[in-house]
């Protein structure tokens, strides 16, 4: 693992965002060969997303050949209401850049059959060859996507019903309001992440600390599905200086003297 | 949306670099178009899975729908108060010649007049769409001659009227058809107008109040009755009081029906109203105020005397006057001039281009919103 901290959420989200840039730029996409990425939504990864736009905009990153793929979206809100993954996903990247809808995959909330719907999905990462980089964000609960606490850690794309903690946390998206928050998600599983060929987790902000504690102080454990990556053969942490706060002095020394920071 | 598969395959146009109006705000965003109708770029990209097929970029612009103008007397030498031959040539005229002030509606304005001029013109002056060819016409508006003698400003008191004999049937005997009517600007303090409020109402036209020398108390009746606008605030009204605000007191009065509120005229050419005054009137009551031109045939002409109704009008720069008073007879700036001075004067961009372009759905019926 790799643990790359930066001093702050706009530079934590700077380096993320450079870089996914380059991975791009140095896969060389074209017609017959798509790079894959797998995307978050939420908070965190904000920052980073504004810069790839940033980067598209100055003509130094096209998407004509990436395919992404998201890793959860609600049950049951419409695809069109504000809160859902896919509005957010289309405000605050796709709009932006030159991606082809048709390469742009958001699990369907509210399709028929639900389980279908998941594993078509897994189906269809299957066909684009897989995940080149899969990029997540962890919950203050140590999830990863929508793989709560006691999730299996080779668990696949499926319907889970969230955990309160999770239901708290975005009530502030619903107006206050428990009642219109979503109980149920569809999320790539944890071992859907740990296929692909390289994970990039990001974790800002002093109230995930703990949970990255959790996640590599700690040993692998479902309670704190994130820890699952310690297990990958290819994952980078990338964290600002608020985040390492529960961590021992030592571990963040290390990283910070092994890591030279581009 | 309509068409099918052939509406599907037309081209999609995006509008960048530009500012939209949406919610009552400026929003920097994209305004994505196909076959003359605004899109969802997000349902495009998710359900059609389509980006757009050509993109023009607006240079940091703002993107407006189509300024509607409800008071409009005429212009470019035509006058709608006129009973001329060919009246329809007349309106195309302006229709067209308005398009570059940024107007794309209309309501073809007629001041008081003798009955045989609304007899011969009405019919002539039909709802129509608009398009490049120029404005919609969403309805005549009648201003007059069911006014106030003393509040009449230009208008020539020979051809006043009442209704107090026949109420309604008086109306229709004035005006002949009701056809192509969609605004009729009245004195509430006329004996039995309450009838011809409701009357008008019942039928779907929208009834304003002006040239009236009403209080507050009987305007607040008119409403209850049925009326919905006031005809250019300030202008040809009793003044405010603080005893009694007379009709603008409309704009604050907790005496209108639940649920609705009061739309109002207001002519911002830098003439008519004091720019404290439409201050005034827009921290009063912003969601009401609707910008006007209330513009004369003089608009878009020189200097020099023209004809507006019955009377001679005089054009000195950017004012008109009744030939040989100091009585303002319209106006004769257009509605963009009056959306900048508007601007100046309140310093709210957005709210000025959702005042010109006001959605006419409670007063008018079905007034289109946006026109591309």
């Amino acid at each position: 693992m790799r643990l790359v901290i930066l001093d702050n959420y706009d530079l934590a989200s700077e380096w993320a965002a450079k870089y996914i840039c380059n991975r791009i730029i140095q896969f060389k996409p074209g017609q017959d060969r798509y790079f894959t990425l797998g995307l978050p939504t939420g908070s965190t990864p904000l920052g980073c997303y504004k810069k790839l736009i940033e980067y598209h905009k100055n003509g130094d990153l096209s998407f004509k050949y990436v395919k992404t793929f998201n890793m959860d979206e609600y049950v049951g809100l419409p695809r069109n209401h504000p809160e859902s993954y896919h509005s957010y996903m289309w405000n605050n990247f796709f709009k932006h850049i030159d991606i082809d809808p048709n390469n742009a995959h958001i699990l369907d909330g509210n399709a028929a059959d639900l389980q279908a719907e998941c594993d078509a999905f897994e189906k269809k990462i299957k066909e684009a060859g897989g995940i080149d980089l899969f990029v997540g964000g962890i919950g203050p609960d140590g999830h990863i996507a929508f793989n709560e606490p006691g999730s299996s850690l080779v668990s696949r794309t499926r319907l889970k019903t969230l955990a309160m903690d999770t239901i708290l946390a975005n009530a502030k998206y619903f107006d206050g309001d428990l009642s219109k928050v979503p109980t149920m998600a569809l999320t790539v599983g944890v071992g859907t992440v740990m296929d692909a060929r390289e994970v990039m987790i990001l974790i800002t902000g002093a109230h995930k600390a703990f949970a990255l504690y959790k996640a590599i102080e700690e040993g692998v454990n479902h309670m704190w599905t994130v820890s699952a990556f310690q297990q990958h053969p290819r994952t980078i942490f990338v964290c600002d200086e608020d985040a390492t706060l529960e961590l021992r002095v030592k571990t963040v020394k290390y990283f910070k003297d092994c890591t030279p920071i581009a | 949306m309509r068409g099918g598969q052939g509406a599907a395959r037309a081209p999609v146009l995006q509008f960048t670099n530009c500012r939209i109006l949406r919610g009552r705000a400026l929003l920097r965003e994209d305004l994505w178009v196909r076959e003359g109708r605004i899109l969802d770029p997000e349902k495009l990209f998710f359900e059609e899975r389509r980006v757009a097929d050509e993109q023009r970029d607006c240079g940091g612009c703002i993107l407006a729908p189509g300024f509607i103008d409800v008071q409009i007397n005429g212009g470019f030498g035509v006058d709608f108060s006129q009973a001329a031959e060919d009246v329809g040539s007349g309106v195309a005229l302006v229709a067209q010649r308005i398009l570059s002030h940024g107007v794309t509606s209309f309501c073809p304005t007629l001041v008081t007049s003798p009955p045989e001029v609304y007899h011969k013109v009405l019919p002539q002056i039909p709802v129509k769409s608009g398009g490049p060819h120029g404005a919609g016409v969403l309805g005549v508006h009648l201003e007059g001659p069911f006014i106030s003698r003393e509040k009449r400003g230009a208008h020539p008191e020979a051809h006043l009227r009442s209704f107090e004999a026949n109420a309604f049937q008086d109306v229709l005997d004035t005006y002949g058809s009701l056809d192509n009517v969609c605004i009729v600007t009245l004195a509430p303090e006329l004996g039995r107008s309450h009838e011809v409020i409701q009357a008008l109402t019942a039928r779907g036209i929208c009834v304003s109040l002006g040239h009236s020398v009403a209080d507050l108390r009987a305007a607040e009746e008119a409403v209850q009755s049925g009326a919905s606008f006031i005809t250019h605030l300030f202008n040809a009204m009793l003044p405010f009081h603080h005893r009694d605000p007379g009709i603008v007191g409309l704009l604050t009065s907790d005496r209108l029906p639940p649920g609705r509120h009061i739309f109002y005229g207001m002519i911002a050419d830098g003439m008519h109203t004091n720019p404290a005054a439409l201050r005034i009137a827009h921290r009063a009551h912003p969601q009401g105020l609707v910008l006007v031109t209330d513009a004369v045939p003089a608009l878009g002409l020189g200097n020099g005397r023209h004809t507006l109704g019955q009377q001679e009008v005089e054009v000195d720069g950017l004012t008109a006057y009744v030939a040989g008073t100091q009585t303002l007879s319209g106006s004769i700036a257009p509605m963009d001039v009056c959306v900048r001075h508007f601007l100046q004067a309140t310093v709210t961009l957005g709210k000025a281009s959702c005042c010109g372009m006001k959605t006419l759905r409670q007063p008018c019926g079905e007034a289109p919103m946006v026109r591309n």
